[in-house]
């Protein structure tokens, strides 16, 4: 596994320079070893499907419990299958889509990074693996969105989705940290051995309202299911395979990973099966009124991850294999409408389906892909689609409480679908002439081969279900509850009340999707209730929060230095101050019989320097002053035997004088502009600051200090191979953080230059 | 600033800090000296020629920019955690190679801190050149 994503993370860094090379070709050339990949999870299938739980581990980071270790099961297999296949189709469509474009290859980079990151999702057995491979999805996504980073529409759009799934990520590591408190470690695999010790713990409330959120924001679920539409800003590619086919799926993903841990209570069921059956009927009602292709699929992709959502809250055995079949469905045909929908953008210029049709006739191939898919959708036999609708109303038929609540919505949802499934899928092609009547050609191969295949695969998997239910529905549905179970599925269940149900559903659906342009009317009358929806509860939010930034800068960061020492300095003398006084009473005595001459010399030295410092009059003598200061303490750290810290001490004096003297030359002249009652305080202020560190000083003197520390440290730097050992401890015990600290430093640095140097400047006068 | 004492020092000084900042990295290992103080000793050298030419001359000594060295010096920090990760070992596990002796720095022993240490050298000395640049110059 972690060769595979190797793989396609190489790839990733490869693909702006493989496109400088490859031009039309890249899309072609780099599906190839993605095919490669999905041919090697293919011969999983027989393993995973006996029964067997593939795992690998490496360490990682050890001491905080977190490993490079996967696990694959029936349930991420699945995943593992859609996401690599899906993507070598994207690629090849992607290449066509963009054909040209300028930053096609950076646009492949960000796609082969959200293809490692969620094959890393579905595949990773550590939990807090799991999250960074989330998070990172997250992060592709919020570039795919923006690609057209020029626009800010889809710089808004990006970021929407970025905070509201990274909210809900933050939520997500928070439960998975207190699963690790609880079954003390991260590993899936171990966890799932003492699931029942979750279940009963205090904080299994908690833990599953944190899951949750993560899981609902990424599967944008009722009341966070706004983003997702946002999201269409994006290239169609990536609509088709981030927000229908694969991302949006990771929050189901990990309901039915989690299942066996937290599933099978009262509280999963009623807020999992409540949230999924709302988003499934929201999303049906607001995907009605929509005109644009891409809308109307968004909010068909919503209903459907409610469904799925719904189906997985409900936890029966029919539930399972209704979403892990549900699943596969939605991710082909969706996946292929989307496709064909980019297709029909990209050849007529508009996605608006009141002013499409007839297409047929010169783009035949696409309208066949995007018949077979919508036939699918509709769930019409012998499509795979239909096998999805028939085990969808088996299991709320038998759901164990309210099944004829959820069967209603339901069918009405599904209803609705059928409806958009005629509107995008058929209307297009079929009817009147093409308008706009200027398309003469079919779409280029790469634009259609995708959609095409998708749907082709739904039309064999539902005429030869055994296809995929033994070797991947069992095995899955099997993870997800976690015990053995055998599923077999059949095209033709007889007359019964299902099959009933199936018809409704699609005479309704014909039915409603005449009714589309009074849907409109009513939608335009209803518009101002906006208002009161989620989207607007996120403006607020977001606005608060700017708005709190604003003020607390305002409040902290002044502009003035004198302000920020003060701060600086009040915190530090609070803070030393309270443990001060928590330690007991500061023995004020220190014997004065073993200093030496030099050493008062040197205090002496140091307070006279800052009695010049702070009584001067020129700016260039109070930084001289300050430098005798720092000199001095330097020559004190070299007597009590810290050449390294000394040598550092005098270093940064220097230079820091070089940048006193730098700055003054631009200042104007001295002067004195604070008030005296002003300089008093300051005064006093640095006098109660002095006082207490000299407190601590005398504190701190009187502290046994570890012993055990320094010891483990001069032992063990021989074995480091060095003798000094400051600079073991930072380059190679301590490594990891002297990384971050340089990293910060390089960071500073460039503030510095961005400050002075890419400010706008005023306009010269003199010119 | 235009002196020519300080001049003639600098073509002096200015060389001798660089080497000088290049074996207290190379002996920090054992000795006083690391990453950290070479990077501030390089970043005085440079600092110097500057006051004692101009910016731009010691730009011109200095060749890249010092954002360069920066990215340069990161890259370098963190290439050297990789190896152990490529053995199997957490990241940043240091790893040792053969050592040769030297006539300034004692003996001196290859291994991924070294090339760590030289990254937090470069960086260091980025950092700092980079900002004496940029408040010696125009702004």
């Amino acid at each position: 596994m972690s060769t595979a994503l190797l793989i396609i993370f190489l790839l990733a860094l490869g693909a702006p320079a493989l496109h400088r090379v490859l031009r039309g070709a890249t899309g072609w050339a780099m599906a190839l070893p993605v095919i490669a990949v999905t041919g090697w999870f293919a011969t999983l299938v027989p393993a995973v499907s006996g029964g067997k739980v593939i795992v690998e581990t490496r360490p990682w980071g050890p001491a905080l419990g977190v490993e490079l270790s996967f696990r694959i099961d029936g349930w991420s297999l699945v995943f593992l299958l859609l996401i690599a296949g899906i993507g070598a189709l994207i690629l090849i469509y992607a290449g066509s889509y963009l054909h040209g474009h300028r930053q096609a290859g950076r646009f492949f980079g960000f796609l082969l990074l959200f293809m490692g990151a969620m094959l890393g999702v579905v595949a990773a057995d550590n939990l807090l693996l799991l999250f960074v491979f989330w998070e990172l999805t997250s992060l592709s996504s919020y570039l795919l969105i923006g690609f057209d980073h020029e626009r800010p529409e889809s710089r808004a759009a990006a970021l929407q989705a970025l905070l509201v799934t990274g909210g809900g990520g933050l939520a997500l590591l928070a439960g998975f940290i207190l699963i690790g408190q609880i079954g003390g470690t991260y590993s899936l695999t171990a966890l799932l051995g003492q699931a029942g010790a979750i279940r009963d713990h205090a904080w299994y409330v908690p833990v599953l309202l944190l899951v949750l959120a993560g899981a609902f924001t990424k599967s944008a679920q009722v009341p966070f299911h706004f983003w997702l539409p946002g999201a269409m800003a994006a290239p169609t590619p990536v609509s088709a395979y981030l927000h229908s086919a694969t991302m949006v799926k990771a929050g189901i993903f990990l309901l039915g990973r989690l299942h066996p841990l937290l599933g099978d209570t009262d509280l999963w069921y009623q807020l999992v099966t409540g949230v999924g059956a709302a988003t499934m009927i929201t999303g049906a009602l607001l995907a009605l009124p929509q005109t644009d292709l891409k809308r109307l699929l968004a909010y068909s992709t919503v209903s459907a991850l409610g469904t799925l959502t719904l189906l997985l809250g409900l936890g029966t055995k029919p539930a399972m294999t209704a979403a892990a079949v549900f699943m596969i469905v939605h991710s082909l045909y969706k996946g292929a409408l989307f496709m064909v929908a980019g297709a029909v953008d990209h050849e007529t210029g508009t996605r608006d389906v009141r002013a499409l049709g007839g297409l047929r006739r010169v783009m035949p191939v696409t309208a066949l892909a995007a018949g077979a898919a919508a036939l699918s959708m509709c769930g019409f036999p012998p499509l795979l689609g239909f096998l999805g609708k028939e085990l969808l109303y088996e299991a709320t038929l038998e759901a164990p409480r309210a099944g004829i609540l959820l069967t209603v919505l339901g069918v009405a949802a599904n209803g609705i679908m059928v409806a958009v499934a005629v509107i995008v899928g058929y209307r297009p092609f079929h009817g009147g002439p093409a308008r706009p009547a200027e398309v003469r050609h079919e779409a280029p191969p790469g634009l259609w081969i995708g959609p095409l295949l998708l749907a082709a695969l739904g039309l064999v998997a539902g005429i030869f279900p055994a296809l995929i239910d033994r070797p991947l529905v069992a095995a899955a549905v099997s993870a997800i509850r976690a015990g053995p179970g055998s599923v077999e599925l059949k095209l033709w269940h007889g007359f019964n009340s299902v099959l009933l149900l199936s018809g409704i559903t699609l005479a309704a659906g014909l039915g409603i999707a005449f009714l589309q342009g009074w849907a409109q009317t009513l939608a335009a009358r209803l518009g101002p209730l906006a208002r009161f929806g989620p989207e607007r509860a996120y403006a607020l939010a977001l606005r608060g929060l700017t708005g709190l930034a604003t003020a607390q800068t305002q409040l902290l960061q002044r502009g003035y230095l004198r302000g920020y020492v003060f701060i600086t300095l009040a915190s530090a003398v609070a803070l030393a101050g309270v443990a001060l006084a928590r330690f007991g009473p500061v023995p004020l005595w220190v014997g004065f019989e073993d200093v030496r001459l030099h050493e008062i010399a040197i205090g002496v030295l140091i307070l006279a320097a800052a009695l010049v410092a702070a009584s001067a009059r020129s700016r260039l003598a109070a930084v001289a002053a300050l430098g005798v200061v720092g000199y001095s303490v330097a020559l004190i750290y070299a007597l009590y035997g810290a050449p390294d810290l000394a040598v550092t001490q005098i270093l940064v004096e220097t230079l820091t004088l070089v940048l006193f003297v730098l700055v003054i030359v631009n200042l104007p002249q001295f002067s004195q502009l604070s008030s005296r009652r002003r300089r008093i305080f300051d005064a006093l202020f640095s006098a109660v600051s002095g006082v207490v560190i000299t407190l601590l000083v005398l504190k701190a003197l009187h502290v046994e200090p570890g012993k055990r520390v320094a010891t483990y440290f001069v032992e063990n730097s021989l074995h480091a191979q060095g003798r000094n050992v400051v600079n073991v401890i930072l380059v190679d015990f301590r490594a990891l953080d002297t990384l971050g600290e340089i990293a910060v430093l390089s960071i500073a640095a460039l503030g510095v230059l961005a400050l002075l140097k890419l400010r706008p400047r005023p306009p010269k006068e003199d010119a | 600033m235009d002196s020519l004492i300080l001049r003639t020092a600098a073509r002096i000084i200015t060389p001798l800090q660089l080497t000088f900042s290049v074996i207290l990295l190379l002996r920090g290992h054992n000795e006083p000296g690391g990453g950290f103080i070479g990077g501030l000793v390089a970043a005085c050298g440079i600092a110097l020629h500057g006051i004692a030419f101009d910016t731009p001359a010691a730009r011109r000594l200095l060749r890249v920019p010092p954002q360069r060295l920066i990215a340069a010096g990161l890259l370098c920090a963190v290439l050297s955690g990789l190896p152990g990760l490529w053995l199997g070992q957490p990241f940043m596990t240091a790893l040792w190679g053969g050592s040769v002796p030297t006539l300034v720095a004692g003996t001196l022993k290859f291994g991924t801190p070294l090339l760590f240490d030289t990254g937090v050298y470069l960086v260091v000395a980025g950092v700092a050149v980079l900002m004496v640049f940029t408040m010696a110059e125009d702004w």
